[in-house]
C-alpha cells in the first residue's frame, strides 16, 4: 500500500466514523483503519445515543440504524446499603417522534455506521493496528501498521483511536493519562424476554428506561452506576475514577457484583442470562485535562481528545461532533488548496470553541476537582438522604416537625452547616 | 463481599488469543517483586490478569485481557508496564460491547 490518501482516519468508533463519512461524502479519498475484527468489536458504551449529533451527519439514521428502545423515562437513584431515594422523570414529550435519545448496543451500532461510511466511499481496512505515526520532522505524513509493507501516507491523519490514545502519546503530542482523569467502567449485558423488561419497567414495546445511580454502590469512590433497558436485554454497570480504585484498592468486578446484589437492583435483573462482561475507560478529566488537539498533519477527535462531559454522561455525541468538525475543517482547506499545517488546522479549534462542545466543557471545568476533593457527595450524603427519607416515611407516632429537626441535626452532625453551604455553593458554581 | 470468580464472567466473552505474543509485558519483574509495595495491578485489573504470588512476585497472563488500559495508567510510580494493542484482529472481540 504505497498509495497516498487525502486523509487517514485511525479508528472506526463514532468519532472516526463521523469523520470518515463526512470526508468521503465530500469526495475526498479516505482510508480508515480499525484494529478490531469488525467496527465495534473493541468498543464499549452504556449505551445512550443522543439523536442530535447523529442527525446532523445522517439525517435519516432512524430508517435502518439498530436502535434498541427510545428513552421515555430517566431515573436517578441515590442508594444506601439497603434502600434508595429516587427521582423519576417521564415525559410524553419523550414519546413523540422523532425521538430524542435511544439505547443502543455498540457492536451492532458501529457496524451499521461503518456500512454507511463505506457506502459513502471511504476505504475501510479492519484487523489492522496502527503502530506508529510516520513523521517528517514535526509533520505527520502517514501511519505505520502491523501489516506487511504496512506504511500508508496522507495529507492529514485523524486520530480517532479512543481513550488510551497511544499514537499521540508515542509521537510525544501528549503525556500519559493520569488516574484522576479517567474512570474505569465495568458492565454486563443480561438477556431476558422483551415482555419481562416491559412489565418490570412499566413500559410498552419500543419504550425504554434509563436509571443512573450514585451512593453506596461505589463504596466511597467518585463514580456512578447505571442500568439501561435494551430491546431484549439490560446493561448494568458501574464506573469510578481510576485514582479512587487505586487508592482504595477495590476490585472492579467485585464492586459490580455487590451492586447487582443490592435489594433494589437484584429483582430488576433477576433471571437474566449474562452474555458478556466488558471493561473500558472513560476520559473524565474535562476541559483542564484536554491535550493539544491538532498539529502539522494531525488532528485528535473523540475520546482521545478527552471529549466527554461526565456530568451529563455525554461522550459518543461529542465524538461524532468533533469527528465531523475535523472533517469539515479538512474539506474547507482542501477547497482552498491550503496545506494541512498546524496553522491552518487551528480552524478546527475555532470551530470547537464556537460550538456547544467547548462551551459545555468549559462550563463544567471545575467539576472533576470539586468531586475529587469532596467525597461526601458519594459517601455521607447518600446515607443521610436515605436516612432522612426513612425517618419521614416511617409511621411511628413521632410528629413530622420533630423528625425534620432530627434530620437537620443529623446532616449537621456529619457535616458542619458551613460545609453544607459550601457544598451547595460549589455545586451551584459548577452548574451555573 | 460477594465471592465471584472473574473467570466465570470472562468465559462468556469471545477472544482470539495471539498465542505466544502477549501484547502487555512487565518491563522489570524484579521491580514488582522487591520494590512495588502496593501492586495495584493485582487488585484493579478488571479481568484479573495480574496475580500476586506469595513471594511478592507478580504474574501476568493476558489471555482474558479486556484491553482497557488500567494497568498501564495505574502503575504511576514505576511505569513498569509495557502496553500495546494486540495485533490487528486479535484479542477481545466484543459481541455486544
Ligand atoms: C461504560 C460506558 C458507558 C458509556 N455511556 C455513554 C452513553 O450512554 N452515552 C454516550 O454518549 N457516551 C457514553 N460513553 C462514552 C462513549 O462510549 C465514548 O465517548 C465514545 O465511544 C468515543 O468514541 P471514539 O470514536 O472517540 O472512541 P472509541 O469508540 O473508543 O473508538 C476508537 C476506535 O479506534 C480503534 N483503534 C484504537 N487504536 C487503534 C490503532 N492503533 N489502530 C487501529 N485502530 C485503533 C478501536 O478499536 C476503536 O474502534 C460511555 C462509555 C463507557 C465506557
Ligand atoms: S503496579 Fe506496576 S510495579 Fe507494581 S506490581 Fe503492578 S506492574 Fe509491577
Ligand atoms: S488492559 Fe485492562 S484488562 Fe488488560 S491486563 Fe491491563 S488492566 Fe487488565
Amino acid at each position: 500500500m504505497d498509495e497516498k490518501f487525502d486523509a487517514i482516519v485511525v479508528g472506526a468508533g463514532p468519532s472516526g466514523n463521523a469523520a470518515a463519512y463526512t470526508l468521503a461524502k465530500a469526495g475526498l479519498k479516505v482510508l480508515q483503519i480499525e484494529r478490531g475484527e469488525y467496527p465495534g468489536s473493541k468498543n464499549v458504551q452504556g449505551a445512550i445515543l443522543y439523536s442530535k449529533a447523529l442527525e446532523e451527519i445522517i439525517p435519516d439514521f432512524r430508517d435502518d440504524a439498530p436502535l434498541e428502545r427510545h428513552v421515555i423515562e430517566q431515573q436517578m437513584w441515590v442508594l444506601d446499603d439497603e434502600s434508595y431515594v429516587g427521582s423519576t422523570y417521564r415525559s410524553a414529550e419523550f414519546n413523540k417522534e422523532p425521538y430524542n435519545r435511544y439505547t443502543i448496543v455498540r457492536a451492532q451500532f458501529d457496524k451499521w455506521f461503518s456500512k454507511r461510511v463505506q457506502d459513502a466511499g471511504a476505504l475501510l481496512v479492519c484487523e489492522t493496528t496502527v503502530t506508529n505515526l510516520i513523521m517528517d520532522g514535526q509533520r505527520v505524513i502517514g501511519v505505520q501498521t502491523d501489516r506487511e509493507g504496512g506504511s500508508v501516507y496522507a495529507d492529514v491523519v485523524i486520530l480517532a483511536d479512543g481513550v488510551n490514545s497511544l499514537l499521540a502519546k508515542k509521537a510525544g503530542f501528549h503525556a500519559e493519562l493520569e488516574p484522576k482523569d479517567v474512570a474505569l467502567a465495568v458492565k454486563e449485558i443480561h438477556f431476558m424476554p422483551e415482555e419481562t423488561i416491559q412489565s418490570r419497567f412499566n413500559i410498552a414495546e419500543g419504550e425504554g428506561v434509563v436509571i443512573e445511580m450514585a451512593g453506596k454502590i461505589t463504596q466511597g469512590m467518585m463514580g456512578t452506576g447505571f442500568l439501561y433497558t435494551n430491546k431484549d436485554s439490560l446493561t448494568i454497570g458501574v464506573g469510578c475514577m481510576l485514582s479512587d480504585f487505586k487508592q482504595q484498592k477495590i476490585t472492579p468486578y467485585l464492586l459490580l457484583e455487590q451492586m447487582k446484589a443490592h435489594p433494589a437492583i437484584k429483582p430488576l435483573i433477576e433471571g437474566g442470562e449474562m452474555k458478556e462482561y466488558t471493561a473500558h475507560l472513560i476520559p473524565e478529566g474535562g476541559y483542564k485535562a484536554m491535550p493539544k488537539l491538532y498539529g502539522d498533519g494531525w488532528m485528535i477527535v473523540g475520546d482521545s481528545g478527552m471529549f466527554v462531559n461526565a456530568v451529563h454522561r455525554e461522550g459518543s455525541n461529542l465524538a461524532m461532533t468533533t469527528g465531523r468538525y475535523a472533517a469539515e475543517t479538512i474539506i474547507d482547506l482542501k477547497e482552498k488548496k491550503l496545506p494541512m499545517s498546524a496553522r491552518n488546522l487551528a480552524l478546527y479549534q475555532g470551530r470547537l470553541e464556537d460550538s456547544f462542545v467547548m462551551k459545555d466543557l468549559k462550563k463544567y471545568k471545575n467539576m472533576p476537582e470539586i468531586f475529587h476533593k469532596n467525597n461526601q457527595f458519594f459517601t455521607t450524603y447518600p446515607e443521610l438522604v436515605n436516612r432522612a427519607a426513612h425517618t419521614m416515611l416511617t409511621v411511628d407516632g413521632v410528629d413530622k416537625k420533630t423528625k425534620e429537626r432530627e434530620i437537620r441535626k443529623s446532616f449537621k452532625q456529619r457535616r458542619s452547616l458551613f460545609g453544607l453551604m459550601g457544598d451547595a455553593f460549589k455545586m451551584w458554581r459548577a452548574f451555573e | 463481599m460477594i465471592p465471584v470468580k472473574v473467570e466465570e464472567k470472562l468465559f462468556q466473552n469471545r477472544y482470539r488469543v495471539d498465542s505466544g505474543r502477549p501484547h502487555i509485558n512487565i518491563k522489570n519483574p524484579a521491580t514488582c517483586q522487591s520494590e512495588c509495595k502496593t501492586q495495584e495491578c493485582t487488585i484493579c485489573c478488571p479481568a484479573g490478569c495480574y496475580t500476586a504470588e506469595g513471594n511478592g512476585q507478580v504474574v501476568l497472563i493476558t489471555d482474558g485481557c479486556l484491553e482497557c488500559g488500567t494497568c498501564r495508567i495505574i502503575c504511576t510510580t514505576y511505569r513498569n508496564v509495557d502496553w500495546e494493542y494486540p495485533r490487528g484482529g486479535y484479542g477481545i472481540l466484543f459481541k455486544f460491547g
